[in-house]
């Protein structure tokens, strides 16, 4: 019973300690990519003993620089909430890691271990409740700071965080019909089967449409650039005007989370969570009928990092996205979430709904039997 | 009686099926962002294992490491020019105070042991914090005893004092070439 425990704690260490440090580490990343993507060079003057290191200080330099910098209060009646405001925010958003599948289960002295925090049957409801729950943060840390600009720009989050919302729920709910299960595992061992053998059956294959849908809204979600009104560094003043030092590094560190979390949500929906092309439980097995056999230790492994590469891939779509797009109008946003992504989640709902009744009634069988009359003649 | 017509112009701009659903000029978008990002990665990875490419992975030029050579017509730093006796050439003919549009030049002027020249500088003094770099006291200078070609820039300072620049620190300072030798190096890598 105690080992359990002492197994789980060690599991969520890591996945706290790897969220974070790998949220530290987009810092560095964002700032390299953009500079690389605009012919520039990017921070590289931080240094130890005069070592450049590409410029990985900066992380180092940033973290200390948000801790040692003066911690200002505004005069406000709710200070508490005040002061707490961006903790919720963080706390939320690495909540739902909770249910993302990292990888397949490993069996070690003949003990099962998952590496995955907790594995309930609602999964994926459990993440979005979380992610809902992250409003709070935004807005009462707006709410709190006594200050209207802050205030407005509280509303502005929580309009399209919810607005987003609904179509980040529609737009899942295509794939979830089809897997036929909320739990995560369930869901990417379901995306492990091929079609003809050779074509993996992710989720962005057997809904295209779905997967647009979902990075389009989780964009929106995270509040990053196109969608980034509510706090518009720049121009419009945002929720967190009245934070500074580390509250504020919390608040966009909370931008990062929440950007690792979409991007895990997305793999484990859309792009085969763990699973590897023709990497079966025992090996490589390919459609030729070559094979492969490798030790279960190291097909975990492969599987863990087929996960993070895909998670990588997926932020780094998400950051050229952010470096790429000018930033939208209000009006633009709340039409382009309401009449367009909305409906499209709909219609993308009723039409997987329709063909997997289609497929449930007629069996595919006499489908088949069907077409090859039809092609016969 | 003629007709009076008006004729309608269009100056909205049409945008085309594909360019109205917007997700295909995303796609062109980000193709543009995602080239250059690859092309300088592949540049950036040449240099770092050491294979040296007339083009760079970036077009940054380190400042306080690496200069862009001055034009040979920038105005830089001032000094005043000496005699072949190494005394001041200047006169003290009080001309650049004169035409001096920011008011930065104090001159004090004293009589020339050599009766030819009549006067010379007793103290020349430049408020570099008040300067405008116009060069005006270059040209109106009747002797060529002050000069803007120094190719000195960086004249910061921490307080205002230090930036009174008496005429030690003038004649001190000479035209130094290395600024302006590499004029145009950083102009030809990209156009």
């Amino acid at each position: 019973m105690y080992i359990d425990l002492l197994i789980k704690t060690v599991i969520i260490l890591m996945v706290l300690n790897g969220v974070l440090g790998f949220g530290g580490f987009l810092t560095w990343v964002e700032r390299k990519q953009s500079a690389a993507m605009q012919d520039r060079i990017g921070a590289n003057r931080a240094s130890i003993f005069g070592f450049r290191l590409f410029g990985l200080f900066h992380i180092l330099a940033d973290g200390i620089k948000m801790f040692v910098k003066e911690e200002f209060t505004p005069s406000t009646d709710y200070r508490k909430l005040f002061l707490l405001a961006p903790f919720i925010s963080w706390f939320f958003a690495l909540m739902g890691f909770a249910v993302i599948p990292f990888s397949d289960s490993l069996k070690v002295f003949g003990r099962e271990i998952s590496f995955q925090i907790a594995n309930p049957d609602i999964g994926i409801l459990f993440v979005f409740a979380m992610m809902g729950m992250s409003i709070y943060g935004v807005i009462l840390g707006g709410w709190s700071s006594n200050n209207n600009y802050a205030l407005l720009g509280a509303m502005r989050a929580s309009a399209q965080m919810i607005s987003y919302e609904v179509a980040l729920g529609a737009a899942v709910i295509g794939p979830l019909l089809v897997y036929g299960t909320l739990n995560m595992q369930e869901i990417v061992r379901w995306q492990g089967q091929a079609y003809q053998g050779w074509l993996p059956l992710w989720g962005v294959v057997v809904q295209p449409l779905a997967f647009l849908l979902f990075l389009t809204a989780g964009t929106a979600e995270t509040k990053r650039i196109p969608f980034d009104l509510p706090e518009g560094e720049s121009e419009i003043i945002g929720f967190n005007l009245e934070y500074s030092s580390m509250r504020f590094g919390a608040f966009m560190f909370t931008d990062f989370v929440e950007k690792i979390l979409i991007s895990c949500i997305a793999v484990a929906i859309f792009l085969g969570g763990w699973q590897v092309p023709f990497l079966e439980d025992s090996g490589f097995v390919f459609p030729n009928e070559a094979a492969l056999s490798l030790r279960p230790e190291l097909v975990w492994l492969l599987r863990a990092a087929a996960f993070f590469i895909k998670v990588c891939i997926v932020i780094y779509i998400l950051m050229l996205v952010r470096w790429t797009l000018p930033r939208f109008r209000y009006d633009q946003l709340m039409s382009l979430g309401w009449k367009f992504i909305l409906p499209l989640a709909f219609a993308n709902i009723i039409v997987t709904a329709a063909v997997l009744f289609w497929l449930d009634f007629f069996d595919l069988e006499f489908l088949r039997a069907a077409l090859g009359a039809l092609w016969a003649r | 009686m003629g007709k009076i017509t008006v004729k309608k112009i269009d100056t909205r701009t049409h945008l085309t099926f594909l360019e109205r659903i917007y997700l295909w000029e995303i796609i062109r978008g980000l193709w543009i962002t995602n080239r250059h990002f690859m092309i300088n990665i592949f540049f950036h990875l040449l240099n770092l294992i050491g294979i040296k490419t007339r083009r760079k992975g970036a077009v940054t030029i380190q400042y306080p490491e690496q200069h862009r050579g001055y034009h040979y017509r920038l105005r830089t730093l001032h000094y005043l020019t000496r005699r072949p006796d190494g005394s001041p050439r200047c006169v003290g003919c009080m001309m650049c105070e004169t035409i001096c549009p920011a008011r930065c030049i104090y001159i004090v002027e004293k009589e020339h042991p050599d009766p030819n020249l009549e006067k010379q500088a007793l103290s020349y003094t430049i408020d570099m914090g008040k300067c405008i770099y116009c060069g005006f006291c270059v040209e109106s200078c009747p002797e060529d005893a002050i000069r803007m070609d120094s190719g000195h820039l960086e004249i910061a300072a921490y307080s205002r004092g230090e930036m009174i620049y008496p005429i030690e620190r003038l004649l001190a300072n000479q035209h130094d070439p290395a600024p302006y030798k590499d004029y145009g190096k950083y102009r030809k890598e990209r156009p």
